[in-house]
């Protein structure tokens, strides 16, 4: 076997503590009318604190499910956790009480979501929004809360925050949203944020300056990040390993660098051969055939074997496990080694 | 908000002035209120002229309706065809109808909304069926079938209430009325509640007020409940006025000598003074109520404030 | 379009590729559109048949009563005055003597007429005017929402009462022109939201884009497209209006004697309620059966239409 992660330049956890978060095979399905749709199919990840984990797919690879399950904001019924664990802090949250949870939730845990227009609550203004979080897990008073509110948005850089406090979110611009969305994950300092495509909505100009944002005051509060998204552009810079995943399983899981100089599965490969550059002008873009399986009906063997290059009789019969290439990175594909080696 | 209030108020008066004289238009201008008042006898020639004459009818019709107003504005409704004042009997009536309007209102707002809301949030389960089903119900049958219905059963066979309202109408005795008067507004109110309800629970910023780790019942009443609630509101100050229009047919069923009685005795004794008197005044009533409703809505979502 | 699968999974709806297509399942799935999507629903839905059964009934003895009912509804005989119902006669006698089962029957055409007449009236008047305001915008629209501001500063039952009671005879044509009059400004709201929202669809800009011209717009790009709300808002009207001629009739405004209607036979028979409640039962029974069909198959049609409200 050769030792292929060498040039992995991982910034090393602090090896005496375990992994501020850790998810063991978790299976989250939903109960929907055409039947059990199996969103996430036994996952397993780990982020410690000031690393970054970005988790890769497309709509409907189970990636948002997934970061829902850990937030414990997963609507039960139609979905259902009926296997694995989620460690955080050594503790499994699924044994926990629902009133555990919540105490958990933003204050150990925070979430950024995608959309900030429609995550916010129109009718009420940013500063309550954001004094919120410390008059209900804080007990401040109403005006402590909002002098606090204040001090955030100076800290995400709204411009006029005294003035813009009470403003309501619609009367600011999608960026200032989404930073409004990052202070109020940050106000109470957590240990760990999960941002599920925090920069999708924006324009690209606005989605360097946010992202940006968000891993200067990762690297200030030492938190861990879970980067949820489809965009491969957004994870190289700020990401320090990789978790691709397909149809609810993961695929492929590696320091960042190791994937974009080699991936060792056919589907990471095919989305980095759909990504336009420059240095291919004029060739015809490449793009991974076929459509992501339904849920409900999940292809036997490997999900990616109707869509795959190099599909084999095997991959239509034996789910791939997750195998392990060099120290810190695996791969579920039957054929790995081919696919490193081409 | 200053100037939204200025805007709105603004916009009330050509609706005003129109609705009044479409009202005025519809009584005066379509029939001959002169050759009504005498029904199937032909009048007295002089007579005619003389009534003509008192109540402007020579004159044009913007004209006439120029004169009423004016008039309305200093008190002034004319006479009924009793010779009384019409301002006087809108004295008497509109107190009872208020009442009763009350009481419906209160009876949809509370019911309506309480239904909806438990039937929003168990979407699917037995008691949403059930409340979407007696609902679709209520609405279907016209109320005065209902107020027929219900005085025989709750009135007449089981005596459980008198079956109709005595002078002065009294609030206990309101309440079957009001029951009646509310049901298919409070129907409207329920389905209403229970969508806006679903909608909500299970819009983005709901799931981040879930995210924040907000207690449960901080969830549902500082988040739910208040974006919820905001069309409902708007429902229930519109639909005052169908509440009092809606008293027409209540009070006829429960013999309650307010509005309704009034209007009624006017059509039937084809007294126009009457009839435009009190339909005026509902609906100065109901464009009130509305501008208050347009207002509460830019309280409550600011959206519309600063549209 | 954002990630949507995991948000489609929780409405249960089948999940859909990143643009919006639903993912392929089986055959059925090629080519659905909102129509043949709602048809598929609406075949599956037992509330759709048992409605529309009904309303084809009531379509059918309002054209052919004589079909079901054998006696005259006008041919009456004091001395049967409010006899109770009995084997020839299963609906009893009212307090005129008419048989009630006759009159129940031809008392369905003067609603069906009046409930199709104003909804039609209502629909086109609306839909024109409405459409037309939030196609063109401008004075247009402004002048449209003020004018029917006016109107809705006059509750409808209110403004009938007014209205009506300056004609002396009520008849089906009159009762439907005044519904028309003051019930087309709530269509016209529906149908101007609806097409302020369908022409700012990426398809129909395209279609602006590659020259078409207005008349094309509207009537091939957005009519079909803002028409679902105006199906769904005219099935439920119908029912609401049949119930309001009722109501007008029974306050002595609306149809008048000797028209056979609901209204009327429920206005005279509240007088008689204590003697006779039969007399009461069977045109209101037959009065709520028909505004619950109308406004069940309404709500089918909404669900098919609308799947995301389930």
């Amino acid at each position: 076997m050769t030792v292929i992660d060498d040039v992995s330049n991982v910034p090393a956890p602090d090896a005496a503590l375990a992994p501020l978060l850790e998810v063991r095979d978790l299976h989250v399905e939903f109960h929907t009318r055409d039947g059990i749709a199996k969103a996430v199919n036994g996952v397993n990840y780990s982020v410690s604190a000031g690393e970054t984990l970005a988790v890769l797919g497309e709509s409907g690879s189970g990636k948002s499910v997934s970061a829902q399950a850990v937030m414990g904001i997963l609507d039960m019924p139609p979905a259902r956790i009926p296997k694995g664990e989620i460690f955080f802090q050594g503790r499994d949250m699924l044994k926990m009480s629902g009133e555990e949870r919540r105490k958990i939730r933003g204050r150990k845990i925070a979430m950024i979501f995608q959309d900030a227009l429609s995550s916010l609550n129109p009718v009420l203004s940013v500063g309550y929004q954001l004094g919120e979080m410390y008059r209900v897990h804080q007990g401040l008073s109403r005006k402590a809360a909002k002098a606090k509110s204040i001090e955030l948005m100076d800290r995400v850089r709204i411009p006029a925050a005294r003035e813009r406090v009470n403003d309501y979110p619609h009367q600011f611009s999608g960026g200032m949203r989404q930073r409004i969305m990052i202070a109020m994950a940050l106000a109470l300092e957590p240990e760990l944020i999960i941002a599920d495509e925090p920069t999708t909505a924006l324009d690209v100009t606005v989605q360097a300056q946010v992202m940006e944002l968000l891993a200067e005051l990762q690297r200030e509060y030492n938190m861990g990040l879970i980067l949820i998204t489809h965009d491969l552009g957004v994870v190289a810079d700020v990401a320090d390993k990789i978790a691709v995943m397909y149809a609810g399983r993961i695929v492929e899981d590696a320091p960042v660098h190791d994937i974009y100089a080699r991936p060792a599965h056919p589907y990471t490969k095919g989305l980095l051969q759909s990504i336009p550059r420059l240095d291919q002008k004029g060739q015809e873009l490449y793009a991974i055939k076929g459509l992501p399986p339904n849920l409900t009906r999940i292809p036997a063997g490997c999900a990616f074997n109707p869509r795959c290059p190099m599909a084999q009789d095997i991959c239509r019969t034996d789910v791939p496990p997750l195998h392990p290439v060099g120290t810190a990175r695996g791969s579920a594909c039957h054929f790995w080694k081919e696919t490193l080696g081409d | 908000m200053g100037r939204y209030v200025i805007r709105r108020l603004l916009q009330m008066v050509p609706v005003f002035i129109g609705t009044t004289l479409l009202i005025f238009v519809m009584v005066y201008g379509l029939g001959d209120p002169v050759a009504a008042m005498f029904g199937d006898r032909t009048p007295d020639p002089a007579t005619a002229a003389q009534i003509r004459h008192d109540l402007h009818l020579n004159d044009p019709l913007i004209q006439q309706y120029w004169i009423y107003m004016s008039g309305i504005f200093h008190g002034d409704f004319g006479k009924a065809s009793t010779g009384q004042p019409v301002s006087e009997l809108l004295k008497s009536a509109y107190p009872v109808t208020l009442k009763l309007t009350i009481v419906a209102f209160v009876i949809e707002a509370v019911i309506g909304v309480a239904l909806g809301l438990f039937a929003g949030m168990r979407r699917g389960r037995f008691l949403d069926t059930g409340v979407l089903a007696i609902t679709l119900l209520v609405v279907s049958i016209p109320t005065f079938v209902t107020g027929y219905v219900l005085q025989y059963l709750v009135g007449v066979k089981w005596g459980i209430v008198k079956p109709s309202v005595g002078d002065g109408a009294p609030f206990n005795q309101l309440i079957m009325p009001g029951l009646v008067l509310a049901g298919v507004s409070l129907a409207y109110v329920a389905r209403l509640t229970r969508t806006s309800v679903a909608e909500n629970s299970r819009a983005d910023y709901l799931r981040t007020a879930v995210a924040k780790g907000l207690p449960r019942r901080r969830v549902i009443t500082n988040h739910m409940l208040r974006n919820s609630l905001i069309p409902v509101v708007t429902f229930l100050g519109t639909d005052i006025g169908n509440l009092m229009a809606g008293a027409l047919v209540t009070e006829r069923i429960f013999n309650i000598h307010g509005v309704g009685y009034q209007v009624y005795q006017g059509i039937v004794h084809n007294n126009p003074p009457t009839v435009v008197g009190f339909v005026t005044v509902l609906v100065i009533v109901f464009l009130v109520a509305n501008l208050l409703v347009d207002l509460l809505y830019a309280v409550l979502d600011p959206r519309i404030r600063y549209a | 379009m954002p990630e949507n699968t995991d948000a489609a999974i929780l409405d249960g709806v089948p999940p859909t590729t990143q643009d919006g297509t639903a993912l392929p399942q089986d055959t059925r799935d090629k080519a659905r559109s909102l129509w043949t999507d709602a048809w598929y629903d609406l075949r599956r839905n037992p509330v759709f048949y048992i409605s529309s059964l009904v309303i084809l009934f009531l379509v059918f003895i309002s054209i052919w009563p004589g079909a079901i009912a054998h006696t005259d509804p006008l041919q009456c005989d004091l001395i049967n005055s409010q006899n109770g119902p009995s084997g020839g006669h299963w609906f009893g006698f009212d307090q005129q003597g008419c048989d009630v089962y006759s009159r129940t029957v031809h008392g369905a055409r003067n609603s069906v007429e009046v409930g199709l007449l104003s909804t039609v009236g209502v629909a086109l008047l609306g839909s024109v005017l409405g459409g037309l305001a939030g196609y063109f915008g401008g004075w247009l629209d402004a002048i449209l929402s003020r004018v029917s501001d006016i109107f809705f500063g006059i509750p409808i039952l209110l403004g009938g009462v007014v209205f009506l009671s300056a004609f002396k005879g009520g008849s089906v044509s009159i009762v439907s022109t005044f519904i028309i009059l003051l019930g087309w400004p709530q269509l016209a709201r529906i149908a101007r939201g609806a097409v302020i929202t369908a022409k700012e669809q990426d398809y129909v800009l395209a279609a602006k884009a590659l020259g078409a011209g207005h008349g094309r717009l509207l009537l091939r790009h957005i009519a079909p497209n803002a028409l679902a709300p105006v199906i769904v808002w005219s099935t439920i009207a119908l029912g609401t209006f049949i119930s309001l001629e009722a109501t007008l009739s029974f306050l002595g405004v609306g149809l008048k004697p000797p028209a056979v209607s609901w209204g009327i036979d429920i206005s005279s028979a509240s007088e008689q309620i204590r003697n006779a409640p039969h007399m009461l039962l069977f045109p209101a029974g037959a009065l709520s059966i028909t505004v619950l069909a109308f406004i069940l198959l309404g709500d089918a049609v909404r669900d098919a239409l609308d799947p995301k409200l389930r």
